[in-house]
């Protein structure tokens, strides 16, 4: 695509203008009202156009300045990350707080490309216990530490 | 005699053993995160914030103050040590820093920089509780068209200041106050942007969009790179200064402070600002500027008084006006909302004993800092041994845990997964995240005044134009859109962030 000449702004552009496009239509139901008397949809009303506006504008000018190509997106540590922070949220609940978090640790570290297994494994049991004694034990949260499905909620 | 009545007041809620423990806790915390590259005072208060539900407010209010004030000490450890700045604000401080622990006067450089910071904090403590009561009683006079056109200033000023492109600040920031409006709103009942689900009615959470824009999205780019860092072992003696270092350290610590104090007042301003003005300020006035970037002491000296006074001041915006001016302190709204302070010019006198005791808890925190911090170096590089491949799964699980137990629901922790994602590609396409986090808490209040403005004026909108104090403050903020948009200003600005 050569005739985008700073994708960065380009595509910081193309986003500004989705959001603002989204705002606009999921907004569209939402009561307008008048200046004086403004309903739920006024404010985000004007929001979505003023991103629209300077979306548009910062696209349109990356046709025109010069700037650096985007990074490329590396998939691997995203994923990895998020994924596994994700997994916590979804299991701890049931897997109960020692179990949940050598999972999260074990799983986090295959993001870095020094991944060792053993390192991991023992940083994974070493933090679950400081987890416990911290939010636990130090400030009472409520949170299983032992899998739900072996020994119950408490 | 009214200033030191109040400071009487602050410190006897300060010096209280639970408020002490907390100014520690906050001030250690602070200076471990700024030791640790890779997590910043914005990532940690958000994880914080959570386990700060059953504290009392002043308390919880202390402890993630001492953060972003503990950061700044932290902060130059790393940067003197390993020319590597555990925060943005003590980047400066490397170079003239590392170069002084290079030729050995490592102990000369980090007592300089301890001492520099809480001579600013005293200062700018003094500072902060003198121009506070004149400003809120200001504020106390503002109707809602005023409190818009502050608002407007105070991101305006926020993006103008900080760096990047100006025009994705502002998008930032317009993208920011439309996440702020999701959930229920307030006037009608009617749920907006929530998509049915429940806990999408309640708004988005403060604590998920920091961590993850500023939390996870700074992980992941981190592990993108692969490079080594050099650790520089040479051991440190004599964490004093000699009679000469003195002599050129101090007129530079006062410059700096004062410099620190002001920048710190406006909005985009604080500790990083203040630093990098300050090291340029120095490089100007000093006799031989050739000096610099050599191990010149005033290159330490002056930033690190300034990123201190810098930090502390920021705290009068929000305190008397309530408008944040910079993410921390947006997170810091996140804070007092949530033990149900409305942050803003009333908190001063429906709730004195918190506004002061935060206040005095500030000159305590600078104070154990200063005592702490010389014979604890050696534990501080000691942690700085941890490999990042150990490190960041821990914060990660920091993170989850916290966000988990805001509310106990895995909803909050996907939202902040999705949010680090949207960080990831901001990251990409450099767009700064702080003005978006501006808006976001400011979001509510916004449309909250520009709709009681225009009810009050029966829609007329000339009505921000009409009242004088409105009138001027939208004056100062085209003003500032002009200024960057002029040529000749916009390339100072790029020189003053070249240091970078």
């Amino acid at each position: 695509m050569a005739f985008i000449r700073h994708p960065k702004d380009f595509f910081a552009g193309l986003l500004f203008i989705a959001f603002g496009v989204a705002a606009i239509v999921i907004g569209s139901s939402y009561a307008l009202g008048t200046a004086a008397r403004m309903g739920p949809g006024y404010f985000p009303r004007a929001l979505g156009i003023l991103l629209i506006v300077l979306g548009s504008v910062l696209a349109l000018r990356a046709l025109r300045i010069q700037g650096t190509a985007v990074p490329a997106f590396k998939w691997r540590p995203t994923l990895i990350v998020l994924g596994s922070v994700v997994g916590f949220g979804l299991i701890v609940e049931h897997a109960g707080l020692l179990l949940s978090t050598v999972c999260l640790i074990v799983g986090a570290s295959a993001a870095s490309h020094e991944f060792r297994w053993k390192e991991a494994l023992v940083s994974g049991v070493c933090f679950a216990l400081l987890a416990i004694a911290v939010f636990v034990l130090g400030l009472k949260l409520q949170l299983p530490v032992w899998p739900v499905f072996l020994f119950g909620t408490h | 005699m009214e200033l030191l009545n109040h400071l009487a007041l602050g410190f006897s809620v300060a010096l209280t053993p639970i408020n002490l423990l907390y100014a520690f806790i906050g001030s250690m915390l602070g200076t471990l995160i700024g030791v640790l590259p890779g997590i910043g005072p914005v990532a940690t208060i958000a994880m914080l914030l959570p386990t700060t539900y059953a504290l009392q407010p002043v308390s919880a209010l202390i402890m993630l103050a001492g953060i972003y004030y503990g950061a700044q000490y932290g902060g130059s450890t790393t940067s003197i040590l390993l020319n590597m700045p555990g925060e943005t604000s003590s980047a400066v401080t490397c170079l003239d820093g590392h170069q002084m622990a290079r030729q050995g006067q490592a102990g000369a450089a980090l007592a300089t920089a301890a001492l520099a910071s809480f001579f600013a904090g005293c200062v700018s403590m003094v500072f902060v509780a003198t121009v506070a009561v004149p400003l809120s009683e200001l504020a106390l006079k503002f109707g809602p068209a005023e409190y818009f056109s502050l608002m407007v200033l105070g991101l305006i000023g926020a993006v103008v200041l900080a760096h990047g492109s100006l025009l994705k600040a502002i998008a930032m920031i317009i993208l920011g106050l439309l996440l702020g409006i999701v959930g229920t709103d307030v006037n009608s009942g009617a749920a907006r942007f929530a998509f049915g689900i429940p806990q999408l009615t309640d708004g988005i959470g403060v604590v998920s969009v920091a961590m993850g824009l500023f939390g996870f999205a700074e992980i992941i780019t981190n592990l993108e790179h692969t490079g080594k860092r050099e650790l520089l072992t040479s051991k440190i003696s004599g964490l004093w200064l000699t009679k000469d270092q003195f002599r050129k350290a101090w007129p530079a610590v006062l410059r700096g402070t004062g410099l620190g104090s002001f920048l710190g007042l406006l909005p985009g301003g604080g500790a990083m600002l203040a630093s990098f003005a300050s090291y340029a300020l120095e490089k100007k006035v000093a006799k031989d500027p050739s000096q610099f970037g050599k191990g010149a002491i005033q290159g330490v000296a002056g930033p690190e008084s300034a990123n201190n006074a810098g930090a502390q001041t920021s705290f009068i915006p929000l305190l008397t006006l309530g408008i944040p001016e910079n993410a921390v302190m947006a997170l810091m709204v996140g804070a007092m909302t949530i033990h149900n302070i409305q942050p803003g010019p009333q908190v001063m006198t429906s709730n004195p004993s918190l506004f002061w005791g935060l206040i005095a808890s500030m000159w305590l925190g600078n104070l154990m800092l200063v005592v702490l911090n010389l014979p604890l170096i050696g534990i501080w590089i000691k942690l700085l041994q941890v490999p990042y491949r150990v490190l960041y799964p821990a914060i990660l699980l920091f993170c989850s845990i916290g966000v988990f137990t805001i509310n106990n629901t895995n909803f909050d922790v996907m939202q902040t997964a999705a949010f680090g994602l949207l960080g990831v590609i901001f990251v990409k396409l450099e767009c700064e995240p702080a003005p978006l986090l501006l808006g976001f808490v400011l979001g509510p209040m916004m449309e909250e005044n520009l709709r009681r403005a225009l009810l009050l004026s029966r829609g007329d909108p000339t009505v921000f134009l009409t009242r004088p104090i409105s009138l001027v403050m939208l004056l100062m903020a085209a003003g500032l859109l002009l200024a960057i948009v002029a040529p000749n200003i916009r390339r100072k600005r790029e020189e003053a962030f070249q240091e970078e």
